[in-house]
């Protein structure tokens, strides 16, 4: 009986939410980590960053635990809530939850759904990219040399490769005769021998810099950024604390001090996750 | 304390015939209601009303009138127990309005409470989750032992009376916006929980008070902390905190 309870009751399903949404928290925390080096890193950090996140296998177990978080915090939420619905069949005429709770704790379910569209078009946006686009670009640097501009492909060996040498697929590299070509979209190959020389760099940087700049939709990107963090921040404003006392930890000596750093971190991270698009839109370069 | 007066306001009470019938809000008009009457006072001073002009008067729920027993409940302009904290609805007084006020009475709203008539609804679901375990099972053959000679340190003791300040009302449902049990079955669950004497049988009581609760049709709890607010006990959140450890513990035993 234990063992079945522990996924089916009331209680089970509140542990369930309390788990996934502290580690999701967690993962806010990493994910802000790795975005500020959008505003205090150059393009080649953050790019190696981007490489690193998604080759490590470390990250990779954390991101698979990632996804199964986020999907079940999700479907337990949905879980919940229509049980929650079906609880009072008839509802109040007049009703005045003002003067008993908050905002954010009344309205999680709307707050999550919000956040739960935001991650899909943030992951097809960005992730999706990095994962699966054939032509998702390498990056690149510019360089003066004898008054010519040229264009070099950095590699991950901190070698350089000019632009114009590299031939985008082997069959063009026979029919144009350049020594290398690219393959497996980031990996530079001889075309003799068919052997890796090296490994480019997938420029994330770029495409985030272009998405949020982007003349047409840039602003309305950024302003739907900054309204996504501001949903993320009332889901926290609520969510962080809650799940303490979910998990039972409540008493009048840690809860002030976990209401306290609940706020701070609902305030802080979305605040700054919010202010780097609006860097990018108006004050990169 | 202000003198006395009279106030005329309008009520807008839930009418329901029984608990098969659709019922509806109606509206009354009520004249001359002293401020230092109770609500269930002014209810009383309407049913007069209603009865002279050949009205069935309106089923409320009502024993003690002075906030121990339990039975009065009442979800009055939106609020459970009327626009007062700490209070049950007897201990409601008409000062708390002003002349001319249009005052919404309904009944609990929960899948667990269901109306019987009018104002009056069914709370058995509580004493079902009492009876699953929010009890300690005690020979009363001739030898049994005075509680007192247990002892039990005082901090344990004041938590556990606090707990038991509980009167079972259901505000805590009522109020909650997923119409959950969890104060209630958090305070019944510490009460015990706290003490020598309950420990013996804590972890299936926990396990089968959550099971009947969860049987009855309360919703989840949220934290939305809107059951802390209303209660007019003033149970605290720290009991369903306590509940959640009790159940965890008594689940991976």
């Amino acid at each position: 009986m234990a063992k079945s309870a522990l996924l089916k009751s009331s209680i089970a399903k509140k542990y369930w939410m309390a788990l996934t949404g502290l580690f999701l928290c967690l993962f806010l925390a990493g994910h802000l980590a790795g975005n500020l080096q959008l505003i205090f890193g150059d393009a080649l950090q953050f790019n190696k960053y981007a490489l690193f996140m998604t080759s490590n296998p470390a990250v990779k177990l954390l991101s698979y635990v990632t996804y199964i978080s986020i999907l079940f915090h999700a479907v337990d939420g949905f879980m919940l809530t229509y049980q929650n619905v079906k609880a009072r069949p008839v509802g109040y005429a007049k009703s005045n939850p003002g003067a008993n709770s908050s905002f954010s704790s009344r309205n999680m379910a709307i707050l999550g759904t919000l956040i739960l569209v935001f991650i899909v078009t943030h992951m097809v946006n960005f992730w999706a990219k990095m994962h699966f686009d054939k032509n998702m670009p390498l990056q690149t640097i510019t360089v003066e040399a004898m008054g010519q501009k040229q264009d070099l492909y950095l590699t991950t060996n901190e070698g350089y490769l000019p632009v114009q040498q590299v031939a985008k697929s082997y069959d063009e590299a026979t029919k144009s005769g350049l020594q290398t070509y690219i393959e497996n979209r980031t990996e530079f190959y001889n075309t003799q021998a068919k052997v890796k020389v090296g490994e480019g760099y997938k420029d994330l940087h770029k495409i985030t810099v272009a998405f949020f700049k982007d003349a047409k939709y840039g602003l309305i990107a950024t302003i739907l950024y900054v309204i996504a963090m501001a949903v993320l921040a009332f889901h926290l404003l609520h969510g962080f604390q809650s799940a303490f006392q979910s998990l039972g930890l409540n008493n009048p000596n840690w809860t002030p001090k976990i209401k306290f750093f609940g706020t701070a971190f609902a305030i802080v991270v979305p605040l700054l996750f919010a202010i780097i698009p609006v860097y990018i839109h108006f004050f990169l370069k | 304390m202000s003198a006395a007066k009279n106030i005329n306001i309008t009520l807008k009470i839930w009418r329901q015939k029984n608990s098969k019938a659709k019922g509806n809000l109606e509206t009354y008009k009520l004249n001359d209601v002293s401020t230092a009457s109770s609500f269930l006072e002014m209810l009383d001073q309407l049913n007069e009303q209603l009865i002279n002009d050949k009205i069935e008067p309106i089923a409320f729920d009502h024993d003690c009138r002075e906030g121990i027993c339990g039975m009065c409940s009442l979800y009055i302009n939106g609020r459970a127990h009327g626009p007062d904290t700490g209070i049950t609805t007897c201990q409601l007084h008409m000062r708390m309005f002003k002349d001319g006020d249009t005052i919404f009475v309904e009944p609990w709203r929960s899948r667990a409470f269901p109306v019987i008539k009018d104002l009056v609804v069914d709370r058995s679901a509580f004493d079902r989750i009492q009876q699953a375990g929010g009890f300690v099972s005690v020979n009363t053959s001739g030898n049994t032992i005075d509680a007192n000679a247990t002892p039990i340190a005082k901090d344990d003791a004041d938590k556990a009376f606090m707990a038991a300040a509980c009167i079972g009302c259901g505000a805590c449902v009522a109020t909650c916006k997923n119409g959950s049990a969890m104060l209630f079955v958090g305070a019944k669950v510490s009460q015990y929980a706290l003490l020598p004497q309950g420990k013996v049988e804590a972890t299936n009581r926990v396990l089968n008070m959550v099971r009947q609760m969860d049987e009855e049709g309360f919703g989840n709890c949220t934290n939305t902390g809107a059951c802390e607010v209303e209660c007019p006990k003033g149970i605290s959140l720290e009991n369903i905190a306590r509940m959640n450890r009790e159940y965890l513990k008594a689940s991976v035993k």
